[in-house]
């Protein structure tokens, strides 16, 4: 290869040394406070007194976990069970039913269709928190509060959802294949349920992921919501961890954390591949 | 007459449609009419029943409250908050993306390992904001921690050489207020930023590479080919990117609540956290107030969203005109 066209194709050192030694501190400064965290869940308050800033782990992590024992308002394992209850429910019925009416969108010619669509639009943005003082006061009409049904059941009308579902369905369903299944005879219903689900599959599992983790990581409605000690959710556990009861059990804390951290970095490692394709998949689209 | 014939396929539109409006109308849209009512009524306290709940004299005096209210735990002040929070975290962030993506999209620079990076820089996305908060909290303790170590280090390393007389003490970064605000984009910037990159790439790749080509031939350095043909074409996807982050910045509730409470003198209280806690933190429970509070939000929410969807609307319009005339040309052919 010639100097030149080497020249033209190629940065200079400098310039590549220097974008790498960025991206590497970003890609760091990712990291960073997650091994802090882990390291310091496995140490003593004394050692993190002493030295706050480690980047070895100890033995201690028996220890802090006995913290909780000893003062049990932290309950990581009541949260995660509330937790996974609202999130798988949330994530099951906003993808069967933004499903539904998506497909009820793209499938059919019916006269309020369009207008419908652009009402999904135009609500899509409408945030939870201008609806809380009124869905709040509904719900305790209702005697709902302390329900995880409360935090369930909105998610059956999911605008954004709905919108997503759409756009995956104009692109890939074709009628023809709608119009042999009711050949064969099957009714709409079944239709939609043996085969536009299965055609939806790659949109159900993008979409399932980020329900999944919205729902889990919320926390304004579910603190207004769920009051009982023993509804509370993963994201409310947490925030009883900054309060005087564990004032100087550093070492607590941080495993405290850890223990609401590190699952969901689990789970985001081996689904990263999706995950990050999926965002592109939303924007795109 | 052929049965076949008559089956109305139409009617399966608006039966598939019912579980989402019917959801829809109780628990979205029954909520917000329920809170432009209370906006306006005197309920408050925790045992007041609905049925007892009056429209106020004056209408509008709870909005009036709201908005001239000054000073430590205002909607004013947590307004002004909202948005220098939300500003210090989305100008660095749009920066460090577009910066990143230059990077990536370029041949030139062919960076190696950028599924790794994306994979890395996402993931705090993807955690629970309550916990990052605490997590930062616990960096920040005072008077020993970790932000607390590096800077003791820091100055003890100095002050070894220039001799100004480091005391020894350590600094209470939470009793700042701009530093608090600071933590609190920061922290804001850490989670978004991968998110805003994945996007913006997303969006770079999807151009006609036909269009940089182009550009190339006509002789384009790299920064005319970035400034005059990416960043035009990936203009949807800045807008959506703008207004999905305005919103969420917006309704900032978890980390500035649980990093110090709103604190020091509610320097990182926001409009989410005024109206929680107006309606249930409050000893006078004023859920009229934080109606008030929503309703005002809501509107202001709604009119920059019509804006910028007036905007994308306007866009896609003229492109299906420009492919509308082209089919028209190619018939009269």
């Amino acid at each position: 290869m010639s100097s030149k066209s080497l020249s033209k194709s190629q940065d200079s050192l400098v310039v590549k040394v220097f974008v790498y030694v960025i991206c590497i501190v970003l890609a760091i400064l990712s990291i960073l406070p997650f091994w802090f965290m882990v390291v310091n869940a496995t140490r003593t308050s004394e050692m993190i007194l002493a030295h706050p800033i480690s980047l070895i782990p100890s033995s201690h992590l028996g220890d802090n976990l006995k913290v909780f024992d000893d003062k049990p308002t932290f309950q990581p394992v009541t949260g995660f069970i509330n937790s996974a209850i609202i999130s798988v429910g949330a994530t099951v019925l906003s993808l069967y039913f933004s499903s539904l009416t998506a497909y009820a969108l793209t499938a059919y010619e019916w006269k309020l269709r369009d207008s419908f669509f652009k009402f999904i639009m135009a609500v899509m943005m409408i945030p939870a928190q201008c609806t809380l003082i009124g869905f709040f006061k509904m719900v305790y009409a209702l005697h709902m509060t302390n329900n995880l049904l409360t935090l369930i059941l909105p998610a059956i009308a999911a605008p954004a959802t709905v919108f997503f579902m759409r756009q995956y369905l104009q692109s890939s369903l074709s009628m023809e294949i709608v119009q042999s299944a009711r050949i064969d005879g099957a009714g709409e219903f079944r239709t939609f349920n043996s085969i536009v689900i299965p055609i939806m599959k790659p949109a159900l599992a993008t979409q399932a992921i980020f329900i999944y983790v919205g729902t889990w990581n919320e926390l304004f409605r579910p603190l207004v919501i769920l009051i009982d000690a023993s509804k509370k959710t993963m994201p409310i556990m947490v925030s009883l961890l900054n309060g005087d009861i564990y004032r100087v059990e550093y070492g607590a804390i941080y495993l405290g954390l850890a223990i609401t951290i590190l699952p969901l970095i689990i789970v985001y490692l081996i689904l990263s591949r999706y995950i990050v394709s999926g965002v592109a998949l939303g924007a795109v689209k | 007459m052929d049965k076949r014939k008559t089956v109305n396929y139409a009617k399966y539109g608006y039966i598939f449609s019912i579980p989402f409006v019917i959801a829809y109308l109780i628990f979205s849209l029954y909520p917000v009419l329920y809170t432009v009512v209370i906006g306006f009524t005197d309920l408050h306290g925790l045992t007041m029943k609905i049925t007892d709940m009056r429209l106020m004299s004056n209408p509008f005096q709870n909005y009036i409250d709201v908005l001239s209210a000054k000073g430590n735990g205002s909607f004013r002040l947590a307004f002004f908050n909202t948005v220098i929070m939300w500003v210090c975290n989305f100008i660095p962030q749009l920066f460090v993306s577009l910066l990143l993506t230059a990077w990536f999209t370029d041949d030139r620079t062919k960076i190696k390992g950028q599924g790794l990076f994306k994979i890395l820089v996402y993931l705090p996305n993807i955690i629970t904001a309550a916990s990052v908060a605490i997590l930062f909290q616990a960096f920040l303790s005072y008077p020993i921690g970790p932000l607390n170590a590096i800077r003791s280090g820091f100055l003890n390393f100095f002050d070894k050489i220039f001799h100004f007389g480091f005391d020894g003490k350590t600094y209470n970064f939470l009793n700042n207020k701009n530093f608090t605000r600071g933590t609190v984009s920061f922290i804001q910037f850490w989670m978004w930023y991968g998110n805003t990159m994945v996007l913006l790439i997303a969006g770079v790749i999807g151009i006609d590479p036909e269009i940089f080509e182009a550009a190339q031939i006509d002789g384009a350095n790299r920064r005319q080919t970035f400034f005059r043909i990416t960043l035009p074409c990936i203009r949807t996807i800045l807008l959506y990117v703008l207004v999905t982050s305005m919103i969420g910045g917006l309704n900032m509730f978890d980390i500035p609540q649980l990093l110090n409470r709103g604190g020091p003198d509610g320097s990182t209280a926001t409009t989410a956290m005024y109206i929680y806690t107006q309606a249930f933190r409050n000893s006078e429970y004023m859920y009229n107030r934080a109606s008030a509070a929503s309703i005002i939000m809501f509107v202001i929410i709604m009119i920059l969203t019509v804006i910028l969807f007036y905007i994308l609307r306007d866009k896609d319009e003229v492109e299906l005109r420009k492919i509308r005339k082209r089919e028209r040309k190619a018939l009269k052919r």
